[in-house]
């Protein structure tokens, strides 16, 4: 026994280094190693040539400019529409998720367990929303297509001269863009409710409130940080979307609008985002005038950053084990 | 009248209705997806059966013919072999996937398990950023500087000159669209595997450690081997991204229909594709002729009963994972 004690090293020292490992070991080591540096090195070289290029091309003159068709890269203006495109569509986007999201979550939360039917219903809601956040963003560009082109819907999209229902506008996009943002927000809003302990309900029963109150007064107040995530998250994947936009909105760079009424004169218009911007001025596009498409991607990765900044902030609050749950809610 | 209803409280049950149909809303939204891409691909179904799925025609030919067509097409302008395209699609995603789990593991076990807290803290955010970078963006860098490289430097003038009857080497091709989806879905499957690896009992690994193994082999042997149905998960789910990429493939990847097999050497990872994504989403101004419009839902169809599958395959391989409640 004697023996055996006296082999056994003091404090750290039995902790194996990895010289002394098999050599796959160590080969699976620096490979491991390598995998996390290789991510750091392609995130921080898209990052730094982006930021090399924006400041580069950026001028404030391409941000209030609106694009002009031209032929020169000098007379064809700036991105002032597709900036405004970008924030239209994100603004149609979230009004038209965020309540399907918030129904949704507070009815599978608190409504959904009750009894078997109910339980049935609240899988189904939950899968059919799994499977919008499976669907590709290209497949819903063509449902969109497919639903706005119904001479029924006429009136909410752009119509070409000849009177025929081309099927985009301002609000097709933005309303298939809301299928981008329902996913994450509806499971962070879920997420968020879960996480409320069970006694705050039966407190607030305990006082008298009906379901309803409770859910209003205590329950959606309480998961609000949870809903910014989610609206972040829905953000960040609607302004990032390039397919909808080229599909649902044309490839018009200017807002074109349609009919006389204010607004709505814009929401059946078409025009362009950041995104459909960059793609048509890269080569791949028609414009082939690269140093404004990394002008606009520069805009574009700004945000996208900012809002990873906020999911970060708000995140923080109700942090997950590994920081990464906000990535697995997007998916 | 109505107003004052609304203002005040809500009774339970009336509430209860309102929301459950509002959520149901959502499934109708689904239903309508799946019945309307199904009704504007019917016409290539109904004159080419299931053979469009296979090889055997001219497809850009064929498309050609197709955005020919008149407002009343015959049936000879709806004939349509798609196999390049879903040749394009497999292969694509299948070198992205296999590539991406490799690296997906190990990074998620240097995130969790190898490196120190204040390494970590910085690997996280960038695994979140390479998540949140828009598509049109790695489009972007990949055209105008991927491309070109690739181009310029690793294709050598005789292997342009040894295939230059069949196609034109530019540099966009398989090789920058292999390695940019790659990254794309890396970040997703990190996320997800991370997440498993981190709810796996520290206990298991330490059994592990005090039985003798090194730290790496107790994660080789106990940990990995637990999360296996999270990283199965996570492949499922980066399937199913890397099958919807449509912006970036369309830009770096040649926009030419070719199947490059891997039978004509190793030039073929330097060979143009096209995707069915990438397709949808080039014909997307043909969608005035009527037989190039059921061709472009066709391709949507098999896309979306692709995501349907794998949103159920997902599902079925997560049930072991409630299961041990390691999730």
């Amino acid at each position: 026994m004697s023996a055996v004690a006296t082999q056994a090293p003091s404090g750290r020292g039995r902790r194996s280094s990895p010289m002394t490992w098999r050599w796959s070991d160590r080969l699976v080591l620096v490979a491991a190693w390598s995998a996390g540096i290789l991510l750091c090195l392609i995130a921080g070289a898209i990052v730094l040539y982006m930021g090399y290029r924006g400041v580069q091309y950026l001028r404030p003159a391409l941000i209030f400019s609106r694009p002009q068709p031209s032929t020169s890269q000098a007379g064809s203006g700036g991105f002032l529409d597709p900036l405004l495109g970008t924030i239209l569509l994100t603004v149609i986007g979230v009004l038209v998720a965020l309540p399907l999201a918030l129904a949704s979550a507070v009815w599978v939360v608190e409504y959904g367990q009750g009894g078997r039917g109910r339980q049935t219903l609240a899988r189904v809601v939950e899968s059919t929303i799994e499977i919008v956040a499976g669907t590709p963003d290209i497949v819903i560009a063509i449902f969109g297509l497919a639903i706005f082109q119904l001479s029924l819907l006429a009136p909410f999209s752009f119509r070409a001269e000849g009177g025929g229902v081309f099927g985009r506008s301002f609000i097709a996009a933005g309303a298939m863009m809301s299928l981008l943002a329902l996913p994450p927000l509806y499971a962070a809003t879920r997420d968020g409710l879960q996480a409320v302990p069970g006694h705050m309900r039966e407190a607030a029963f305990a006082l008298g409130k009906t379901r309803i109150t409770t859910i209003r007064r205590v329950l959606i107040p309480r998961v609000r940080s949870n809903i910014a995530t989610g609206t972040t998250l829905g953000i960040s994947r609607i302004i990032g979307s390039t397919a909808i936009v080229l599909i649902l909105l044309g490839s018009t760079l200017r807002i074109e609008t349609q009919g006389s009424l204010p607004v709505v004169n814009l929401l059946r218009g078409t025009g362009s985002s950041l995104t459909s911007y960059v793609y048509e001025n890269s080569p791949a596009g028609e414009g082939a005038a690269p140093q404004k498409a990394y002008a606009a991607a520069f805009v574009l990765l700004i945000f996208v950053l900012a809002l990873n900044v906020i999911v970060d902030r708000i995140g923080r609050a109700h942090a997950s084990a590994s920081g990464l749950t906000a990535v697995g809610a997007v998916v | 009248m109505a107003l004052e209803r609304l203002r005040k409280p809500w009774p339970d049950h009336r509430a209860e209705r309102t929301l459950g149909a509002v959520s149901l809303l959502v499934g109708v939204a689904v239903l309508a997806m799946i019945g309307f891409v199904l009704a504007g691909a019917w016409p290539i179904f109904q004159h080419n059966g299931l053979r469009w799925l296979l090889g055997g025609g001219d497809f850009e030919s064929e498309v050609a013919r197709m955005n020919a067509a008149a407002v009343h097409p015959s049936a000879a302008d709806y004939q349509l072999r798609a196999w390049p395209l879903i040749y394009g699609t497999l292969l694509t995603t299948a070198i992205a996937v296999v590539l991406g789990i490799l690296i997906a593991v190990l990074a998620s076990v240097f995130i969790v398990e190898l490196a120190p807290v204040r390494v970590s803290k910085v690997v996280i955010p960038v695994v979140r950023l390479l998540a949140s970078v828009p598509s049109v963006i790695y489009g972007l860098i990949g055209i105008l500087v991927l491309v070109p490289f690739i181009g310029n430097h690793l294709i050598t003038e005789h292997e342009k000159r040894s295939v230059q009857n069949v196609v034109q080497l530019t540099g966009a091709g398989l090789l920058p669209t292999a390695m940019v989806l790659t990254i794309m879905i890396t970040p997703i499957m990190i996320a997800l595997i991370c997440e498993a690896l981190s709810a796996v009992p520290s206990a298991w690994r330490e059994g592990a450690v005090a039985l003798g193994l090194n730290p790496l082999r107790a994660v080789r042997a106990v940990t990995l081997r637990a999360i296996r149905p999270a990283i199965v998960a996570a492949a499922v789910l980066a399937t199913a991204r890397a099958l919807g990429e449509a912006v970036m493939i369309q830009m770096i990847s040649g926009g030419k229909t070719f199947a490059p097999y891997p039978s004509s050497g190793w030039v073929f990872i330097f060979e143009p594709l096209r995707t069915l994504a990438s397709g949808i989403l080039d014909y997307r101004e043909g969608v005035g002729s009527p037989p190039l419009k059921a061709a472009v839902y066709s391709f949507a169809l098999l896309l979306l009963f692709s995501a349907l599958a794998l949103s159920v395959g997902g599902y079925m391989v997560k049930l072991p994972l409630r299961k041990y409640q390691t999730r």
